[in-house]
């Protein structure tokens, strides 16, 4: 199932809805890459609140999707990322490294307007 | 199905002559034992006084219990069936353990009513000794069952309340307390089991999600020594609370804990650490951007 990229103000968000397979996790990082030079987006959120289970395909997606964001001039953050499934990860060994995180989608947005206005006073 | 499977054990195998003659040399023991209620209930309150057993207890009291446990014991020889007696045992022990009556105690009463019954048994049958060998057939399985059903019945809510008391402690040892809006503290008391480590962690990443909180200020001023297991553990804690987007400060690590960390080699690099609560809550209050002023200072500044 394909996630839907939504367009809000500066930024996109995708909100997984489902389990995804590994085809529908790369076309999501792709999709990310392509739709915010499309959009000119200053920040990405990729909201996991549905996600049971993040693996290390999974984290490693998101982790590049990071990284490519950056590239492409914007910040990511992942959020709803649910106790079990932080545990495990840790657990896994899959910390998801200088991402940034936030409780919820709208952490996740207050996070990236404070980055953007940092940015912007800089 | 569990329950016959639990009494298994303690079903004796019957004596070898046929058990009807076992059957109604049982009926003929309950009569007599009904006959002599009384009589052999006042004899087995004055045992259990002069064993100064159940001393938590009134005389009032344990002669209402035993007549109880009396008619239930010869209810259980009459019918064979001990799920009353379960029942009842069950019942009984909830209601006198809070007063602290011991396992020695309930096997010692249950024994003495067991000995009372048999001596009854002897003057009864004392002339004819083939007759009282089979009676004490029929008498002495079903007399150890009862004890059994009895002394396992206490035991088993014994450790039922120790099970629950253990919980409740358990989850009473990590509370996760909101002192502001988004921030909350961990005071962490106590040694830390890996028992205890899995719970904190995991109450520490519900109340994040309960409370939203931002950052939370684990407190292990109370806890006296922590081996690698457990360090590597809350290292785990701390960056599980990240991935959901909220900050742990460690604060109060011991001088002792603090080497016992550099000795053993954790990797602290992930953790910020603060030397007390104090401070921890105070480095809280900056990344939240709270700013604590006295009252007339604020005032004066707002002017």
């Amino acid at each position: 199932m394909a996630v839907p990229i939504l367009k809000q103000s500066h930024f996109l968000i995708a909100s997984i809805q489902s389990a995804l397979s590994d085809q529908d996790l790369i076309q999501l990082r792709d999709d990310l890459a392509d739709l915010v030079g499309r959009h000119r987006a200053r920040g990405v959120i990729v909201d996991v609140t549905a996600l049971d289970v993040l693996d290390s395909f999974a984290t490693r997606t998101l982790r590049a999707i990071a990284y490519i964001v950056k590239l492409r001039g914007a910040e990511t953050v992942i959020v709803g990322i649910q106790p079990e499934v932080a545990l495990s990860m840790v657990q896994l060994g899959l910390t998801l490294e200088d991402v940034p995180t936030a409780l919820d989608l709208e952490e996740g947005l207050t996070f990236l307007n404070q980055r953007l206005e940092e940015r912007h006073g800089a | 199905m569990a329950r016959d499977r639990n009494l298994a054990p303690h079903a004796l195998p019957q004596p070898p002559e046929s058990t009807e003659s076992t059957t109604a040399l049982l009926r003929e023991l309950v009569s007599h034992l009904r006959e002599k209620r009384t009589e052999l209930r006042e004899e087995w309150a004055k045992r259990i006084t002069e064993s100064r057993l159940l001393t938590a207890m009134t005389r009032e009291e344990i002669f209402a219990e035993i007549t109880t446990v009396y008619d239930n014991y010869v209810a259980v020889l009459e019918t064979g069936s001990v799920e009353a007696l379960q029942a009842y045992a069950r019942d009984l022990s909830e209601r006198i353990i809070p007063r602290g009556v011991e396992t020695q105690e309930v096997v010692g009463i249950v024994l003495l009513l067991r000995d009372v019954l048999a001596r009854s048994l002897f003057k009864k049958y004392q002339l004819d000794f083939n007759l009282l060998n089979r009676v004490l057939d029929a008498y002495e399985p079903a007399a150890n069952r009862i004890a059994n059903t009895v002394a396992v019945g206490f035991v088993q809510e014994r450790e039922r309340i120790i099970r629950q008391q253990q919980e409740a402690i358990r989850e009473l040892s990590t509370p996760v307390l909101r002192v502001r809006e988004r921030l909350l503290i961990l005071p962490i008391i106590g040694l830390i089991d890996p028992q205890r480590a899995r719970q904190l962690t995991e109450q520490l990443l519900r109340g994040i999600r309960e409370n939203r909180g931002k950052v939370a200020v684990m407190d292990i001023t109370g806890v006296p020594a922590i081996d690698s297991a457990i360090a590597n553990r809350l290292v785990q804690t701390v960056e599980a609370a990240r991935l959901l987007g909220a900050t742990v400060i460690v604060t109060g690590l011991s001088p002792e804990i603090a080497q016992t960390l550099v000795t053993i080699g954790v990797d602290l690099s992930k953790m910020n650490t603060v030397g007390d609560l104090q401070g921890g809550i105070e480095l809280a209050e900056r990344v939240l951007g709270y700013k604590v002023v006295p009252v007339e200072e604020g005032a004066s500044r707002s002017h």
